[in-house]
Formats: C-alpha cells, structure tokens, sequence
C-alpha cells in the first residue's frame, strides 16, 4: 500500500494561509492503514486547526469529511456538497488523492496535509518499510522476491556492492542490505547461481524515467474511440 | 577496429597494461583533486608521485564530495608526464553521460579506467542531491569493453572512428559483506570484461591468502590482473577507525599495537601536557611505522600467487608514497617502452 506521514503543522498552517473555510479530506484506504489520513486523523488536525485558529484570533471555519478512496472520481463526488461551501480543502489523502480533487474540482484550491512516502509494508505496529518502485518491469522473478531497485541505496542489479556490514546498508544501520537478503534467500533456496549471471542495464524506459506514465486496456474500456489526454 | 590490437593481446597503449603484460609486479598511486579548481595541486601532487607508479589513480568525487573532476585532473597529470586511471563512479552519470565522458577522456590521452558504483551521496557534502546509478559498476564494465571492442555504444548502436582504448578496472572488496560471495563478485567483473582489478585495503594478509585461494581456484588471476590494495596508517586512531567504522576492511589488533607501541615515547605524558613539538614528533613517529608497515605488507601480499601489483592509497599523502614505492625494493620503476608485436 502507499505509506504517508502528515505534514509538520506549521507547513500545514502556512500552506492553509488565509482560508476561513477549511474542509479536512480524509481518505478510507491506504492513509487509513498508516494511520496517516484516515478519519481519525482527519477529526483530529480539524480540531487542532480550530484550536489554533481561535489561539490567533482568525476568522476560521474547520470540517471535516472522509472519502473511501480519494484517487477514484466517484466517490469524490459524494462530497461535492462539502466542497462546494469551502474556499480551500486540505487533503489527508496521498498525492495521488490531492491531485483527484485538483483535477475533479478544478475551482478550489486544495493543499496537502501529508508527505506521500512510498509504497510498502507495515512490519509491525507503527513501522512501514518500502518494498516497491513502481520501476514497471518486475525484476522479482530474479532475486528471489526481495527488490533490489526499491531496497538498495544504489538500485544495483549486480549487487552487493562493498559497502554493507553485518546485514546492514552502509548508508543507514537500521537499513537491511537488500543484496544481503537476496543473498541468504537464494543460498537458503538452492538458486545461487541465478546470481552469478550478469544482469544487463535496466530499462528505465517504464519507470518514471521515459516520463509520466499510463496504461490504456481496450479490453475494459466502455468507450472505443482513442483514450484522451490526461 | 582494434587495429592497434598486436600479437602480444594488449588492449590498449597503456603503461600499467604493457607493465602488466610484460610481467613485472606493477605499482599504481592515488592522486585526490582539489575542491577547487586550483591547477597547483595537482601539479604538486604529480610532482610527488611521478616516477613511483605506472599510473595514478584520479578519484571521482571520492566519499560524494565534490572536487575537480576526475578526468580534467587526469588530463593535467597527462601534461605532467604521468598516467592516469580515471576513476568514473555510477552515482553521478546516466550510460550518456559516461559513455561521452569515456570518448572525451580517450581523447584527452587518457589511457586507464577504474569502473566503481560510487559511494552513495549521502556521506557526502551534497546528500540532498538526486543520485543516478542509472548502470552499476559491472554493467559500466561491460558497456566499456563493448565501446573498446566492439565499436558499439551501449543502445547497440555502432560508431565509427576512433574507439577508446581504454584498460578497463573495477575494484574488489575480498572481505566485504557478504563473504563467501566476494570470490564469485569479482568473476562476474572479469566476466564483464575487467582487464584489473584493484582491491579494498588489505591489512590482513593471511585472511587475504584466503581470498587469493579461491580465486586462484576459479582461475580468475589468470584472467585479470589483480592489484592489492595497500595504505599508509597516519596513526594508531586512524587504524581503530578503519577496523571499526569501515565496512569490508580487516584490521588485525598486531597493527594497531605496532601502531600504538610507536607513539609510546610520549605515551606517558598527558593529554593536556602535549605540546605542538611533541605532538608533531609523535606523529613523525607514528607516520614512519605506518609507512614501514606498508612496506613489509607490500612485501607479503607481492609473494602471493596471483597478485600482480600493489595499488597504493595513501589519502591526503601523497608525500608517503616515493618511502613505500623505494622501502619495498620497487624504485625505480621498470622502464616499458612498448611491448613484441
């Protein structure tokens, strides 16, 4: 899932500004899990932003309103009545979500509450690791279903470079050395020497590298002229 | 293509390969360029090292911190009359980027390449910059030897003119994390088409006897020319740090001692105590067993079968050098005109 932390509140404050009709969005899935935009915390910077207004003696007005999933057009509309009597919506969604309501509502002016981080795992309560890239051309099938591209420092496809001790990424004792993983898994597999071959240069072409990126399905489409711009 | 390619396999017209080639246990230096762009240094540095080594290592933005470039640096020890091997890292260049600096490079004069993934940035002075590691280090090799050999850029585009000749290295960490796998690491650098190899520091030679083992094993000395890594210690703290700080590199607990036992003249006096000509004497002292250590590890590592050369790193030292090179019996250096066709 996609892992997000909220904003310090004196971004939040300065990114709000003037606005005396806020609207917190919430967002029911991913933020929800890490406890970073979910309703609950949603409920809770409205209040903090009430308080402080009231300690500042501004003119502010502060709801707030949860959508199951923020980067779907259909379940924002739901809440157009919300946004409809707001002059600025603070979005507790990913970055994802804060660009849905920008794009769905092209009138208002929507900010973030939150640092979209990554895309991984909780492994236990209150830590998230990031497991993917999003690079568009797995490489798991090759090392042993642990990535290289998200979990090195170096993205190194012939790893493991010099750098790591006791298990650990040279740049951060509480980093795994990825290479160390795919390393013990596929000793521990019997698979080793699907290390020994040489992985060519990747093809950054599919990841963020050959530009913004977009999958079109005829096969799902309702509609079968060309899919329109984004 | 490959025309200057003779009956005697070399690859390029480089000093360290006709070095190599002809069999003579080889010795490479490290220069550092300045965080400036002040010619001097470098003109300073070379004057140190000439005459020491068959070629000279140019860092590449060492440890991510920013200094004059590897291969402008590299073209000024050209004028000076010295070889350079310009080191290039992945962690600043996209396959564009490298493959036009390698070109501009070959045409510069510049004759060795050291091909390194490159510390990440955050342990340097820019560590909000955006890194690349758009190739790793054995990818760069291989991109390489097919520009050298082949004629063709890395999209599989061919070119034609003048291909860089390049001596093509790639570094070996023999104790680095994780262990067992080290020997195999460098067999897919040789595969790759690494002509040498220059290791980590070694200060454990019998864990380094090891090493050499399996990879005499695998037959990969026969395949690549392999330089120990070898450095001066400043003194007994410096020594400490590498054993504990630094990852891949052995320390036996003897070299510190040696280290510490040289300082012990002024061991008795305290801290506080210490004055600027005791501490510089105590440093003189300390520096000459580090340079004495380094010949003597020079002498061990040269008997090893399969080690065909130190690389000495001696960093922001460059002083240390000419000692290490004439102590360990390798001044003056063999003069290679060129090799049998």
């Amino acid at each position: 899932m996609i892992i997000a932390e909220q904003k310090p509140f004196e971004e939040i404050k300065t990114l709000i500004g003037e606005a005396e009709n806020i609207l917190v969005v919430g967002c029911g899935t991913c933020v929800t899990v890490c406890f970073a935009g979910g309703d609950r915390e949603a409920d809770i910077l409205a209040s903090s932003l009430r308080m402080n207004g009231q300690l500042e003696q501004r003119s502010r007005e502060v709801k707030h309103v949860t959508v199951q999933r923020q980067c779907e057009w259909e379940y924002l509309d739901e809440i157009a009545p919300d946004i409809e009597e707001s002059d600025l919506l603070l979005s507790l969604g990913c970055g994802i979500g804060v660009q849905a309501i920008a794009e769905h509502f092209p009138e208002k002016w929507v900010v973030p509450g939150l640092n979209t981080t990554f895309m991984g795992l909780p492994l236990e309560q209150g830590v998230w690791s990031e497991r993917c890239a999003a690079c568009g051309d797995c490489v798991l099938g090759l090392t042993g279903g642990i990535c290289p591209i998200a979990r090195c420092s170096k993205s190194l496809l012939n790893g493991p470079c010099g750098g790591s001790e006791d298990g650990h990424c040279e740049i951060d004792p509480d980093t795994s050395c990825a290479w160390q993983l795919i390393y013990e898994r596929l000793t521990a597999m019997d698979r080793l020497d699907a290390l020994l071959e040489i992985q060519p240069p990747k093809n950054w072409k599919t990841s963020r590298d050959g530009g913004p990126r977009k999958i079109v399905r005829q096969d799902l489409r309702l509609v079968s002229e060309e899919a329109g711009d984004d | 293509m490959i025309e200057n390619q003779g009956g005697n396999g070399a690859v390029s017209d480089s000093i360290l390969e006709r070095t190599l080639r002809a069999g003579h246990f080889a010795v490479t230096s490290e220069l550092g360029p300045p965080q400036s762009a002040d010619r001097n240094v470098i003109l300073e540095k070379a004057g140190l090292l000439k005459g020491y080594s068959e070629a000279v290592n140019i860092t590449d933005n060492q440890t991510a911190i920013v200094r004059m470039s590897s291969i402008g640096a590299g073209a000024i020890v050209i004028q000076e009359g010295l070889e350079p091997v310009i080191q290039m890292t992945c962690r600043d260049r996209n396959r564009l980027a490298i493959q036009s600096d390698l070109l501009g490079a070959y045409a510069l004069g510049a004759r060795n390449l050291l091909c390194l993934s490159g510390d990440h940035q955050s342990f340097g002075n820019h560590p909000t910059a955006k890194n690349v590691f758009d190739l790793d280090s054995i990818q760069l090799v291989q991109m390489v030897a097919s520009m050298r050999d082949e004629c063709i850029f890395q999209c599989g585009d061919a070119f034609k003119g003048q291909e860089p000749r390049l001596f093509i290295g790639a570094a070996a960490a023999p104790f680095a994390d994780p262990i067992d796998f080290r020997p195999y690491r460098l067999a897919k650098k040789v595969q790759a088409g690494a002509d040498f190899i220059q290791t980590q520091l070694i200060y454990d030679v019998p864990a380094f006897e090891e090493y050499m083992e399996k990879v005499r094993t695998m037959g990969l000395h026969e395949q690549t020319y392999i330089l120990a890594g070898v450095g001066p210690l400043k003194s007994p703290g410096m020594a400490r740090y590498m054993k504990n700080n630094v990852p891949g590199l052995l320390v036996p607990d003897q070299i510190i001692e040696r280290m510490t036992a040289a300082g012990e003249p002024w061991a008795h006096i305290g801290k506080e105590d210490l004055t600027k000509e005791d501490k510089a004497a105590r440093s003189a002292a300390w520096k000459q067993e580090g340079i004495q250590i380094c010949i003597e590890l020079i002498n061990e590592l040269r008997r090893i079968e399969g080690v065909a050369g130190v690389h000495i790193m001696a960093i922001e030292w460059e002083e240390a050098v000419g000692p290490i090179v004439e102590g360990a019996g390798l001044h003056p250096r063999p003069a290679i005109e060129s090799l049998p066709a």
